[in-house]
């Protein structure tokens, strides 16, 4: 900020005051129209009729709905939420590893000597990161949506939804964990005549194990969220029921379910803080 | 390999076995033959994608309001995070710590998508709910970050004013906020950068911006129209990504 001399701004007690109004006006000419395009409107929640609405769905929050038959339903579709992000990473690991192995420049043997790599290596590990780009530049969500379209509502849908955009952004991370890594081990290795999966599973993998781990547990953790937004759209879990549940303005249910979901949030986020513990 | 990695990797594969059993997913049916050619009909049909000038000037339209949304989204949450960090941060007593920390946990735990499927209840489809959506979470994210900067500034400069007499509000906006605000602005516009991504698909349940679009012309099989939202987003969450990415080294550097 410029400092305006206090004898120039006599008139303020806050010898920033200049820069200050500057900074205030420039703000405004973006957050004005921004807003304008957002409909902003408090307003509108304040409407009688919407008004009523909330109030009347937030009056049948309580009680929540603890039904036997309505918790064993949630329950079994926790488990669901559970197994399609599960499953989900795991293929997206599998789809990753692959893809960031072929990609690691550290493993080119045709650029060992010091000299370029060849041509066509070169443009393989290129194509490989622009369809890793192209992967998790998609949102998983839309992927649930085209494949709810072209394939019907299911958990399948889901979990290649996760399985296709979490393989992308795994993948991105992996290439740059394997490749921040000293060269020195792999490059010993590859010419001393190993194949590029042994200089990978000796040299490169031990040390990169804990990031992996880590990172693999951490995305893990991000696609039980994802699953449940998924089933907002009809690809099956607590997010389906949570719809359901909304859309008949439900209360107790939405409740119960909200809570059942932050709660396992809550757990997946302390597992994956204890694993990651134990691969430091 | 020592006796625990091995029992926690045992653990893991009995897990991911019984994720596996238990998902009820049509498999067969989504590597099928049918599927495969249902989905090639999809891409087919979206060959070309839309380009005609009014529809292109609305995509351009709902480019523009998906970054309002999550600039307005983020701005709000600022303001709300930095409102929710002050008691969340110990300042009023271990109380309103306590119940600051709940509500920032619990706004943070469910999913903007989640709140803007709550919120249509109250605001309506619209591009509203989706900034209100956004500015929810992100409070609750924001404010969690803000305390622990507010936590982690040092407390003299504060209390040195206070002891000369000046008010506990101008104490703190001259004292703790310029300490706090650099901290406050490199995770109010991170969070934007993830906003503006989150913000394009808000609108899939309702929240405006190129998702609720797209969300549309999908539901109307209206493929051309499909793909050209779908690169729209594409490029928008890409031009982020990379801006984000020049800008980052050009500050490291």
């Amino acid at each position: 900020m410029a400092a305006v001399s206090p004898t120039l701004s006599r008139n303020s007690d806050d010898p920033a005051w200049r820069s200050r109004l500057l900074w205030l006006v420039a703000a405004l000419t973006i957050i004005a129209p921004a807003a304008w395009l957002t409909e902003f409107n408090p307003g509108k929640l304040a409407d009688a009729h919407a008004l009523k609405t909330t109030a009347r769905f937030l009056a049948t929050m309580f009680p929540p709905a603890l039904a036997p038959e309505f918790l064993a339903r949630i329950a079994v579709d926790a488990w669901r939420t559970i197994a399609i992000a599960t499953v989900g990473t795991v293929l997206a690991v599998l789809i990753a590893l692959p893809l960031a192995l072929v990609a690691n420049r550290q493993l080119s043997i045709s650029s060992l000597g010091g000299g370029a790599m060849c041509a066509i290596c070169a443009t393989l590990r290129g194509a490989v990161r622009w369809i890793l780009i192209v992967l998790r530049s998609i949102p998983e969500i839309v992927w649930a949506l085209i494949f709810v379209r072209a394939v019907g509502l299911g958990d399948s849908a889901a979990v290649m939804a996760i399985a296709l955009t979490y393989g992308g952004m795994l993948g991105k991370v992996y290439i740059e964990i394997f490749e921040s890594q000293e060269a020195q081990a792999s490059r010993a290795l590859l010419a001393n005549g190993a194949s590029r999966a042994q200089a990978f599973v000796y040299a490169t993998f031990p040390v990169c194990l804990p990031e992996f781990l880590s990172y693999s547990v951490y995305r893990w953790e991000c696609a039980i969220r994802a699953s449940v937004v998924m089933g907002l759209v009809g690809a099956g879990g607590l997010g389906q029921r949570l719809d359901e549940s909304m859309k008949s303005l439900n209360g107790g249910e939405v409740f119960t379910i909200l809570v059942v979901f932050v709660v396992l949030v809550w757990l997946a986020d302390k597992l994956s803080a204890w694993l990651r513990q134990q691969t430091a | 390999m020592n006796a625990r990695a091995f029992l926690i990797g045992g653990a893991f594969v009995v897990f991911v076995g019984a994720c596996v059993v238990t998902l009820t997913g049509d498999w067969r049916g989504f590597f099928s033959v049918e599927s495969a050619r249902r989905m090639a009909q999809l891409a087919r049909d979206a060959m070309p994608p839309a380009h005609d000038g009014a529809f292109l000037a609305k995509v351009g339209y709902a480019s523009m309001e998906t970054v309002a949304i999550s600039l307005i989204g983020t701005l709000i949450a600022a303001i709300g995070g930095l409102a929710l960090a002050l008691p969340g941060a110990g300042r009023w007593g271990h109380a309103a710590k306590a119940i600051a920390r709940l509500v920032m946990n619990v706004l943070r735990a469910i999913p903007e998508l989640v709140w803007a499927g709550l919120l249509v209840v109250a605001a309506g489809l619209g591009p509203f709910t989706g900034t209100l959506a956004l500015a929810v979470h992100t409070a609750g994210v924001l404010g969690r970050l803000f305390a622990e900067s507010l936590e982690n500034i040092s407390a003299e400069p504060y209390n040195a004013l206070r002891h000369h007499g000046t008010g506990a509000a101008a104490a703190f906006w001259y004292s703790t906020f310029p300490q706090v605000l650099p901290q406050i602005i490199s995770y109010a516009l991170y969070r934007w950068e993830n906003n503006i991504r989150a913000a394009a698909v808000l609108g899939v349940v309702g929240g405006g911006g190129l998702g609720q679009m797209l969300h549309f012309h999908l539901s109307l099989f209206q493929m051309q129209d499909a793909a050209t939202i779908l690169i729209a987003m594409i490029v928008l969450v890409g031009l982020v990504d990379f801006v984000s990415n020049r800008l980052r080294i050009a500050m490291s550097a």
